[in-house]
């Protein structure tokens, strides 16, 4: 077939909402658009783990310590899970790393943000794995089959995630003056970034109108982004807390609430690498990444011998 | 019950030996040399730190002084635990860690599978289901003292150095206190000299079989099972019972 149809065929596809999957002839822009995108939530979810298990060993109740660490667990999981998909592209995991390590790739500039007290573990699952998962149900039915299943199975986790934060952040607003003063002040500095986690605004998103053509996204980052206010100011109110944001009231025209804008200075700034701990968190993975060099030549350099041992000793036995 | 009865002190020293441990190897996560192990430091992370909660737990039921598991492992300090040296050495190295890990997994392995056949049942059922974990611990810690010792030169050498420096902390595991003599000999605890033997034969196989050199120094030092520890285990609880201490009482 000649490339104009191919691209009618693939188009057809997905008008169709037929998956593509992996050995799919695709347009090299969706390949490419599917991989950056693929690889910068599994960057997001690797970052991701420094900030939570920063209080790993100061969780404040055998409980919580363990469901933290099954938490981070998990978000490990989802990186792994989420890297072989972008595999299945053809990219390469150690590439893709080192594109996160040296800046070229991006991963969720939330995650540029400090945790300062033990709410700040409630709030990230309340706000920050609340604003995933709005953006990533909608992508359990992106166009790509492999990202769209693992969507599925991340979203499950996730909203299990998001019930924990939620639990730590009624347990503090429900406690001692301290703990409800720890929860707030969490809110406060948690409430914007994670607005900002869905993106700029439509007109100013470089990717949005071909990756809606390619149904990769399906609803515009605005739209998500008032979803995720409608959906979080109602479990606030429950908390007690106040959202840091004078303007925000129900509009009932709309049907929706209004808030302020977003500073979008701040965006691009931590964007850019200006966040409170863009350098820290890219420190602590090229750390981690130098440190075990050799532990990852020594597992290959012993699964070589051991194969050359069985080859050996296959050869022997056929002789 | 009285605080100080021997089975209460005994479900307090296992429920610290995982505790601390479990700790130290939650200290790796998200720094590991590979996403892969991340995810399996972590996973013994949670089964030694699940372990630890139940013996906490149960010797809460045990003894009605009204305190509660959290006040067992946040509420204590350094001399009341009775955790041995090695599992609150620090992580060092991947190395280091594969070394304690391993020193480690190596007793515990045949000191749960004696358990059980505890006389107490509690113990003993506790024993059966903590074996499946443990089990797969060893396994874990064996296989990297294999792909380390036998991987390149530099992994070699650093497998061996983790070996060396660890190994003086190992003794005081198979070495019994009087409490465990005396849980030894009401059938409650496992005899230390009768698994000794066992233990050492398997870390002297993996070892062989991982091209390395067991270090031969017999001067062992002890103190964690009479609550006298190294320096690292209060760094260790002021970061762990910092929140249970900065705001006593509060819920969480």
């Amino acid at each position: 077939m000649k490339e104009q149809n191919l691209e009618a065929h693939f188009q057809a596809k997905i008008d169709a909402e037929i998956k593509i999957e992996p050995k799919d002839w695709m347009p090299d822009e969706y390949r490419k658009t599917l991989i950056r995108q693929i690889s910068q939530h599994a960057h997001s979810e690797i970052v991701g783990m420094l900030p939570e298990g920063n209080w790993i060993t100061r969780a404040p109740s055998l409980r919580r310590k363990l469901i933290l660490l099954a938490k981070v667990q998990d978000e490990a999981g989802h990186g792994l899970y989420l890297y072989s998909a972008a595999e299945t592209l053809g990219a390469d995991r150690g590439d893709l790393v080192l594109q996160m390590l040296n800046g070229k790739a991006k991963y969720s500039s939330i995650f540029n943000y400090p945790t300062l007290n033990w709410a700040d573990i409630g709030a990230i699952g309340w706000l920050v794995d609340g604003a995933a998962i709005t953006n990533q149900v909608m992508l359990t039915r992106t166009s790509y089959g492999p990202y769209a299943r693992a969507m599925v199975r991340i979203c499950k986790e996730e909203s299990f995630h998001q019930r924990q934060g939620y639990e730590i952040m009624l347990a503090m607003s429900r406690g001692s003056e301290e703990q409800k003063q720890m929860a707030q002040d969490s809110l406060n500095r948690w409430w914007w970034p994670s607005l900002m986690m869905f993106g700029p605004h439509d007109g100013e998103s470089s990717h949005s109108e071909q990756a809606f053509k390619w149904k990769i996204k399906r609803k515009s980052n605005d739209e998500l982004r008032q979803q995720f206010v409608d959906a979080t100011i109602p479990q606030a109110g429950l908390l007690g807390l106040t959202v840091p944001d004078p303007a925000l009231r129900w509009n009932a025209e709309r049907g929706h609430y209004d808030f302020s804008p977003i500073n979008w200075d701040e965006f691009w700034n931590v964007v850019k690498g200006n966040g409170p701990c863009n350098r820290e968190r890219i420190a602590a993975r090229q750390k981690a990444c130098d440190d075990g060099a050799w532990v990852r030549e020594a597992a290959l350099a012993y699964a070589e011998k051991k194969e050359q041992k069985q080859i050996g000793a296959r050869q022997t036995a056929a002789a | 019950m009285d605080a100080n009865t021997p089975l209460y002190s005994f479900l307090l020293q296992l429920g610290d030996n995982a505790l601390i441990l479990g700790h130290r190897l939650g200290e790796w996560c998200g720094h590991a040399p590979e996403m892969e192990l991340d995810i399996a430091l972590t996973n013994i992370a949670l089964d030694l730190t699940g372990q630890a909660r139940a013996l906490y737990q149960r010797a809460t039921e045990l003894n009605a002084q009204g305190k509660t598991e959290d006040d067992l492992a946040y509420l204590r300090d350094v001399p009341e635990f009775r955790n041995v040296l090695l599992v609150e050495q620090p992580n060092g190295d991947f190395a280091h860690s594969i070394a304690r890990q391993f020193y480690f997994d190596a007793f515990n392995y045949f000191f749960h599978e004696e358990l059980t056949r505890s006389s107490d049942a509690w113990l003993s059922g506790f024993a059966v289901k903590s074996l499946k974990e443990i089990t797969y611990h060893l396994r874990f810690s064996s296989e990297w003292v294999l792909r380390l010792g036998d991987g390149t030169a530099t992994s070699h050498e650093k497998m061996q150095t983790a070996l060396d420096d660890l190994w003086y902390w190992t003794g005081e595991m198979t070495t019994p206190s009087d409490l465990e003599r005396q849980m030894a000999a009401d059938a409650i605890g496992p005899s230390l000299q009768q698994i000794k033997s066992r233990v050492n034969d398997r870390v002297n196989d993996v070892v062989s079989m991982a091209t390395l050199q067991l270090p031969t120094g017999t001067w062992m030092q002890s103190g964690g099972k009479v609550g006298r520890h190294t320096e690292h285990l209060g760094f260790i609880l002021a970061e762990m019972q910092f929140l249970q201490r900065a705001y006593p009482g509060n819920e969480w």
